[in-house]
């Protein structure tokens, strides 16, 4: 008889941010398409470690599993992703499973991004409109100006491009480049555009743009291929025209 | 004056817009969500938003939008409000443009717009093909302004548990729990609008989210909210078959110009590209000339049943036909289609703009939900609102794609302000109300926690989750046949006195998501009754309701509203007239212009 074919699983676990981490290996029932969440469900089903250790379900966000909700972001081999579009089959064996480092832990796999939607707030991230009573339609927007935007506006907030950036550690406040793309896509906007100065200012704020090194790692770790580059230098020069103008005016 | 308080459950389409409406009214809102609004269900939608603006000159109105998705729904919606919903559908478009939305454009920097099932018109807007992602972010922000200037508390991370009611049976409030410290609280609000979507999770595997179990509805159901035409499901006829997901293959595949087929000869081996136009069968443009590959998708998923199980014409012998779009042009697709095609790209390996994609029908959406009435989304318990998914009120039989946007976003800015009445209205606020109140409530569900964490049975939660799924889907989707849907019923029976034995294999009090699971899959149980009964006593076809025992509708017996309630513990059916006052029925059917 063949011997069934396994996966095996390494998952880093911590049961919340008081107590300390430790590892636990998994053997699993290796079938077509697995992916690292169906990795997770057969432990919660039978979480037995491969040494036949009982233990617990793994704690780990997730929703979509179709990568745009950007829940279960993870590190994955070392590298930060989404777990639903993990696909065993393309991983190495043992697969390692680590929580994202640059965020406070929850429990195991969980951890919370809040500071991401904090960002948010502090570029005003949105379109200032009047209310939601009739006013007509909106402003022309050229195909152009949407086939720009639509792909800003696309990113999940699953803090890869945080993940990965050597700027954000502890001991820095620096928003990352997703929130950075955001103030790019509401400045690009006509309406947004009005309101483009106090995107800016806030951008400018410590724990903003000037925190950028230049590492590019963030443009290559997002599961959504934004151009998170190209996003920081319009902003960093929407920000240095502005900072030129505000001393030329004084 | 009294300053009345809202509590929303649920941060999809329908309770942002709801907090939008209720927080520029200058009601504060408290708005709850197990994930991160933005993180909610709502993203999945793919291809579109409907509204009659006639912006390719077809001569398009709104009274055609209403009489499509009337006619689309089978005859089963109640009249007024959808036609209220269709005729506010530009003006939403209009808002949404406003907030921002990436909408495609035409050249003259208009908004573009592509068909949709169920309609012979261009009517569906769309931000390539991730435009729920689109509209949900646009209404995100809008409640991230509200919060940052103080109107709106969010509670993510929270799930909810149960309505407060008082001794007279009024909502006061909420009672939730915090999935971290896994905390059981109680929060007072003069009004609660539920918009906490789908049902998915009740069949297993679904196109839906992780978080569309129907938990909160049927633990509504439980405390007397009708719940009503439960047993209109749909199954959608395009989605990639995996172990946790059906992903969905957006109709806008179609709308673009995609085609469904399968080889004319079932031993055909040849790879898709190599056999020729002539030894394909377009089945959906054979069988329905006018509509072609966009007849609504109840239609489209029976001939794909019909086509993989009665004709056994399915790919290699197995449950999947092709849904083609390698003939378009690839500068089309990755400008309109991209997003879809890159999900199946990932999770497949197959470039689509080059193969043609495998997909097999997968369930989707619920038409049923909680009742609510006619004129303001108010469930029949005082001070319990809905909107969104998790009601019955604007699809009928059968939902027409890009209708679910409208009706969120249509529902949620009614509920809001209705909210807002109601509790301006009251004699007594929440905060009126016996503290007794709220901790007997609290009560109540700290004690159903300790139950499950400290039950000793052999039972596994997951277990029972996959029979469950496996019963639904088998018995209660497309093809319904009395004798298994009572065979159904007593598998529910059976898997509802199991899970009282169950045994968690996660025990602790900090983010246990075993225990939230846990009390999710009792309520989901309890659903899945109402729906398998529901279908069971309708003896007739209507919409994506299909007994082959009784292949007619039947307006004479049955053109009525289920309306399922909860008395002593028991599921009792009754039903309510369909108001149809504003078109007469008439035989549905797509194979010619209707």
């Amino acid at each position: 008889m063949a011997e069934k074919k396994q996966v095996i699983v390494r998952i880093k676990r911590r049961r919340s941010p008081k107590e300390s981490a430790w590892w636990e290996e998994f053997a699993l029932a290796w079938r077509p398409s697995m992916n690292v969440i169906i990795c997770l469900r057969d432990i919660a089903e039978n979480p037995l470690t491969r040494d036949g250790k009982k233990t617990t379900p793994v704690s780990y966000d997730s929703n979509c599993l179709e990568e745009i909700c950007g829940s279960c972001a993870m590190l994955i081999n070392g590298k930060a992703r989404m777990a639903c579009s993990a696909l065993v089959d393309s991983l190495e064996q043992p697969i390692r499973i680590e929580p994202l480092s640059k965020f406070p832990l929850v429990r195991d796999l969980a951890v919370d991004r809040q500071f991401m939607f904090e960002s948010l707030k502090r570029v005003k991230a949105w379109i200032p409109i009047d209310g939601t009573y009739d006013l007509g339609e909106g402003p022309r927007v050229s195909p152009e100006v949407q086939e720009a935007g639509y792909p800003l506006s696309s990113c999940i907030s699953c803090g890869s491009c945080l993940e990965v950036c050597p700027q954000v550690n502890e001991n820095s406040k620096f928003v990352g480049a997703a929130i950075i793309s955001q103030v790019r896509l509401f400045n690009m906007h006509p309406t947004g555009a009005m309101h483009a100065k106090e995107r800016i200012n806030a951008v400018m704020q410590p724990g903003g743009i000037q925190d950028c090194a230049n590492a590019q790692n963030c443009v290559k770790a997002c599961p959504k291929n934004i151009p998170l580059t190209e996003s920081i230098a319009e902003v960093n020069r929407q920000a240095w025209k502005q900072a030129l103008l505000g001393w030329l005016i004084g | 004056m009294r300053q009345p308080k809202i509590i929303i459950v649920g941060g999809g389409l329908a309770g942002l817009m709801a907090t939008i409406r209720v927080a520029e009214a200058g009601v504060p809102v408290d708005l709850f969500s197990i994930v991160p609004v933005k993180r909610s269900h709502s993203v999945c939608a793919q291809g579109g938003i409907n509204a009659a603006k006639n912006q390719k000159g077809e001569g398009d109105t709104t009274a055609k939008h209403f009489d499509d998705t009337i006619y689309g729904g089978d005859f089963l919606a109640n009249q007024p409000l959808v036609r209220r919903m269709c005729e506010a559908a530009p003006g939403i478009i209009d808002l949404l443009d406003r907030m921002g939305v990436m909408f495609n454009r035409t050249p003259e920097g208009l908004l573009d717009y592509r068909r949709f099932g169920g309609t012979l018109y261009h009517r569906t807007a769309f931000a390539g093909a991730t435009t729920g992602q689109q509209l949900l972010y646009a209404l995100d922000e809008q409640v991230r302004r509200h919060e940052a200037e103080g109107k709106v508390k969010k509670y993510e991370g929270f799930t909810f548990l149960s309505a407060v009611l008082d001794d007279a049976g009024v909502c006061r409030g909420i009672c939730a729990m915090d999935l971290r410290s896994m905390e059981v609280k109680t929060f007072t609000a003069d009004a609660v609008i539920f918009c906490t979507g789908g049902v998915g999770a009740i069949f297993g595997r679904s196109t839906n989210s992780v978080v569309c179990t129907g938990s909160a509805q049927s633990a509504l159901f439980q405390q007397g909210v009708d719940y009503a035409n439960g047993e209109f499901i749909q199954v959608h006829p395009t989605a990639i078959p995996g172990e946790d997901k059906l992903r969905l293959m957006s109709e806008s595949a179609r709308g673009e110009g995609g085609r469904v087929w399968v080889p004319r000869d079932p031993a055909d081996q040849r790879p898709a590209k190599g056999i020729p136009e002539n030894e394909r069968f377009y089945f959906l443009e054979e069988w329905y000339p006018k509509y072609g590959n966009l007849v609504p998708r109840d239609i489209a998923t029976r001939a794909i049943h019909r086509i993989v199980f009665q004709e056994k014409l399915g790919l290699q012998g197995r449950q999947a036909v092709y849904l083609d779009v390698s003939h378009i042009p690839r500068e089309t697709l990755d400008r309109k289609l991209e997003g879809i095609l890159e999900i199946y790209e990932k999770f497949l390996g197959v470039d689509p703009r080059e193969e043609p994609m495998k997909v097999f029908p997968g369930m989707h959406y619920t038409m049923g939900g909680m009742w609510v009435n006619a004129e303001d989304q108010a469930t029949n318990v005082p001070g319990i609102y809905a909107a969104g998914e998790c009601e019955y009120q604007y699809h009928g039989a059968n939902r027409l794609g890009a209708n679910s946007l409208v009706s969120c976003i249509f529902g949620g800015g009614l509920a809001g302000p209705s909210a807002v009445k109601y509790a301006k209205n009251l004699d007594k606020g929440a905060e009126a109300v016996d503290a007794s109140v709220f901790a007997r409530e609290q009560k109540r569900q700290e004690a159903k926690n300790q139950e499950l964490v400290s039950g000793q049975g052999s039972e596994n939660l997951m277990v029972i989750w996959r029979e469950l799924g496996d019963t639904m889907t088998e018995h209660v989707t497309v093809t319904r046949i009395n004798k298994n849907l009572e065979a159904a019923d007593a598998k529910l029976v059976e898997l509802a006195g199991r899970f009282s034995r169950v045994s968690l294999s996660d025990r602790t009090m900090w983010s246990n998501q075993t225990l939230n699971f846990a009390r999710e899959l009792g309520n989901m149980l309890l659903l899945a009754r109402v729906i398998t009964l529901g279908a069971l006593a309708r003896n007739e076809s209507r919409g994506a309701h299909y007994k082959p025992e009784f292949p007619e509708r039947d307006d004479a017996n049955w053109l009525k509203t289920t309306r399922a309630k909860y008395v002593s513990g028991e599921i009792k059916l009754t039903y309510d007239p369909v108001d149809i006052s504003q078109i007469p029925p008439r035989a549905r059917r797509y194979d010619a212009a209707k």
